[in-house]
């Protein structure tokens, strides 16, 4: 077992209790969080294989085609996922899901009136390589009206998901994109207090990576928490 | 100058429709409806087979009914990742009730830091729309009681009577062992202990 995940630094993180965004206000512990160091479990993690992934998997514009092609502005979106200490973190699980080009999601949930895509589904995964890098073929997702403070608007954005080697650096977020002037008034967005760390969260326009008379591409880098070296680590945890 | 590391990429909730990527079968897709997730205990995967369910509740009681939940453990004779035994599960709760469980295993004892015993427990990660950043608790077994007073993780809580909110109480249904795991996200007295570890 290597070392200990560099503690998590919850003032760069949105904090629980964010009143803008009101659905926080009764789902936001009151009580501090317990800091604990990690044991194996939180050292640890699943390993996902190539297995469980269809080669289509990481293709949206491709794959809910159920005739042709999703509709929207095609992007490549793609990057590396490091580590706080700068080192790629290779073979980890990544899924993203989103609205279609017209902001509606295909959720039973989701009652907006913009059309449902019938050759979009929204949902994609994928495994970075070696090296951490990792992409997606998709479209640009719409931005969607929800209610909180009347009708608010979310930015454009692509949920993300991505495991890590271990549980400790398990985290969810959210892609927006370089320009979207709803950046500066999503609720959401805004529950980050550090506008360094909303920086993190827009991919930039990647003209190197488009490809010509086909789409566009945007590049987003993904960080997890850093790993310590294990110079004064006990040796009792199964090693 | 300190030296420089990068900063982790910040959270974001998981929103409302966070099925889709996560069990988009759930969410109404066409897609990976072979997917058990939920169901650790494959084949012959060694140990008790136990159910391990409950209900989120927020702040005014009601349940939380779209989040979606993850449990990592070890297998029955304690060891993380091990052959034949995932010890990852994720399972949505239900959009009518807010129920959630999984079927699995019940693990065995881990080591702590010192090479004490930790008792047998489960690690649950909480993501839902309103969630900020992932919330993280332990669900330990009611019938471990002598392993629970030695553990080290429950033994530092300074405020004891917060200790039940992380203990999930066993018992006996359709001769199954059922063992029941309410989260309370906040409350006076039994808002859950989450964890910044
Ligand atoms: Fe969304």
């Amino acid at each position: 077992m290597s070392g200990d995940f560099i503690r998590r630094d919850r003032a760069w993180h949105p904090p629980g209790l964010t009143p803008n965004y009101k659905t926080s206000v009764l789902r936001a512990p009151r009580r501090a969080l317990l800091s604990f160091e990690q044991s194996i479990g939180e050292k640890s993690g699943p390993a996902f294989g190539h297995g469980a992934i269809d080669p289509l998997d990481n293709d949206l514009i491709a794959n809910f085609n159920t005739g042709a092609p999703a509709l929207g502005e095609r992007i490549l979106l793609h990057g590396r996922v490091l580590d706080e200490c700068g080192r790629p973190v290779p073979h980890t699980l990544i899924e993203i899901w989103q609205a279609n080009a017209a902001g509606r999601y295909r959720h039973v949930n989701d009652g907006y009136l913009a059309p449902l895509d019938p050759n979009f589904g929204g949902c994609g995964r994928t495994l970075s390589d070696a090296e951490g890098r990792y992409h997606f073929l998709t479209i640009k997702p719409g931005p969607y009206p929800w209610r909180n403070n009347g009708s608010d608007w979310r930015a454009a954005h692509i949920h993300l998901s991505i495991f890590g080697e271990a549980f400790a650096q398990r985290l969810i977020t959210q892609i927006y994109f370089e320009g979207d002037p709803l950046i500066a008034l999503c609720p959401i967005v805004n529950t980050i207090p550090d506008k360094r760390a909303i920086d993190m969260l827009i991919a930039r326009l990647d003209m190197g990576e488009m490809a010509p008379f086909d789409r566009l591409a945007y590049r987003f880098d993904i960080v997890l928490r850093g790993r310590r070296a294990t110079y004064f680590e006990n040796r009792t945890e199964g090693a | 100058m300190p030296v420089d590391y990068l900063k982790e990429t910040p959270s974001q909730t998981a929103g409302p429709y966070v099925h889709i990527g996560t069990l988009p079968a759930a969410a109404g897709l066409p897609l990976r409806t072979q997917e058990n997730l939920h169901v650790l205990a494959q084949g012959a995967a060694a140990g008790e087979r136990i159910r391990l369910e409950g209900v989120i509740h927020d702040g005014a009681g009601a349940p939380v009914k779209d989040a979606m939940l993850e449990i990592w453990q070890a297998d029955a004779s304690g060891r993380y990742n091990a052959p034949g035994f995932s010890g990852w599960g994720r399972t949505a709760a239900d959009f009518k009730t807010g129920e959630w469980f999984f079927e699995t295993v019940k693990p065995g004892p881990t080591p702590w830091r010192d090479g004490r015993l930790q008792a047998p427990h489960v690690s649950l990660l909480i993501f839902a729309r309103g969630i900020n950043i992932h919330l993280h608790t332990r669900a330990y077994f009611s019938d471990e009681t002598a392993a629970n007073e030695a553990d080290p993780v429950l033994r530092a809580i300074e405020q004891r009577n917060r200790v039940p909110t992380l203990i999930a109480q066993r018992s006996t249904r359709g001769g199954q062992t059922v063992y029941r795991f309410d989260v309370w996200l906040q409350h006076d007295e039994r808002e859950t202990v989450f964890f910044d570890m």
